[in-house]
């Protein structure tokens, strides 16, 4: 039997469907221990350690030397787990928001405000 | 046979927890987000449920992706919180009502659902701040059964199985032989979306057509397919999913009428626009 046709690619927006779950298998497994504070520190003390210990792929370890979020979604990268490594650097929603956008936080912020209008 | 109260709805976010942890409710910023719970409050404080099942939906702190379930249900008799890797700060253990966990747990699966059970629980900001803001003052008055709904990997259920599924949760607290009054709360939502190049998406009309559905055709939403309501509120938008829980979960018995306690409506606190519903059964 074929598979269903693609749904339409809504813009801008990133589904975590299946195919990502098995390419960021690694990734978000490295994120999901981030709920401990005992492993956020060991990520500090060594990230690459820390990256190779999880078995990231080294486009997946990249994007984590990067910090570029629309990066390490295309790794496979998973909004709730990703949030996890955002965290260790005390970057809020907004601060991933602005960056993904490609504006300033400000700007992102007054983005949100008008919408509210 | 328990008695049903009501249904409440609110959305969840991180930062609310340091709002409140910092005392910043009365701040410009935070001000018209928390000024809606006062009359929610007070209503709580005259109907007085002792029980609250909560739907919503883990962000990665209780499940990760080595086994995700579509439907949890808690059978735990406390429920601990964790910093959730934010450090953001942590609730005392919510305590669990076991017998009711079992009860909605045998008849969701007579009823044809494939849930998980689980009696050991993490909960997150999306369990523990709706009773932090519903029940600000002291421990915790209401003991907790958390029905979890995937939202995190696709495919998710659909809008019209997780009505099914809240309107089973209602049979199953409709019949549950305690003297406990029950109100059933959803969390999450409304629209919003964290990631890719649309992050920052809200949809005012959206939201403002579906906070009205829910009080005069519950069942509204459930025309939608998942594609379609992440289109139109977003990826993480789609935690509306647990309003519609809440709302069929009001729609059973001989009394399934509602009538709206109050609401509230604001855009944004974080990314988000946030929602707060409060319906009384009668």
């Amino acid at each position: 039997m074929a598979s269903k046709p693609a749904l339409p690619q809504i813009p801008g927006t990133h589904l975590f469907d299946g195919e990502c779950a098995k390419k960021g298998y690694a990734l978000n497994k490295m994120c999901f221990s981030f709920n401990s504070a005992e492993n956020r520190a060991a990520f500090l003390q060594d990230e690459e350690a820390y990256m190779t210990q999880y078995e990231l792929s080294d486009s997946q370890k990249a994007a984590i030397r990067a910090k570029q979020v629309l990066q390490l979604l295309e790794e496979g990268g998973n909004a709730y787990y990703l949030a996890k490594f955002a965290g260790i650097f005390k970057l809020d929603m907004q601060d991933i928001g602005a960056q993904q956008r490609g504006m300033s936080k400000d700007e992102f912020k007054a983005m949100l405000v008008a919408a509210g209008q | 046979m328990a008695k049903i109260i009501g249904g409440l709805g609110t959305s969840h976010i991180p930062a609310i927890g340091g709002a409140i942890h910092r005392g910043a409710q009365q701040e410009p910023y935070w001000k018209p987000f928390f000024d809606g719970f006062p009359p929610i409050r007070k209503w709580l404080g005259q109907t007085q449920p002792d029980v609250v099942v909560m739907f919503y939906n883990d962000h990665g702190l209780n499940f990760f992706l080595d086994k995700m379930p579509t439907f949890a249900v808690g059978a735990a008799a406390q429920y601990h919180n964790a910093d959730e890797g934010w450090g953001i700060p942590t609730l005392p253990p919510f305590k669990g009502e076991v017998d009711l966990s079992w009860e909605i747990i045998n008849h969701l699966v007579d009823q044809e659902f494939d849930i998980t059970t689980c009696q050991e629980m993490l909960v997150d900001h999306a369990c523990t701040l709706p009773l932090k803001l519903f029940w600000p003052e002291g421990p915790c008055p209401v003991t907790v059964v958390p029905v979890c709904i995937n939202t995190v990997q696709f495919p998710l259920p659909n809008a019209r199985r997780v009505y099914a599924l809240g309107r089973a949760v209602g049979e199953a607290v409709a019949a549950w032989d305690s003297t406990k009054k029950v109100a059933f709360v959803a969390s999450g939502g409304l629209s919003h979306q964290l990631e890719g190049e649309r992050a920052g998406f809200i949809n005012k009309e959206f939201d403002l057509q579906f906070l009205q559905s829910l009080e005069t055709n519950p069942e509204w939403a459930t025309q939608f397919s998942i594609h379609e309501l992440v289109e139109k509120t977003g990826t993480q938008g789609i935690e509306l999913l647990a309003w519609l829980a809440m709302r069929a979960a009001l729609s059973t018995g001989d009394n399934s009428g509602v009538r709206k306690v109050h609401s509230n409506y604001h855009i944004p606190i974080s990314n988000t626009a946030t929602g707060l519903l409060a319906l009384e059964k009668f």
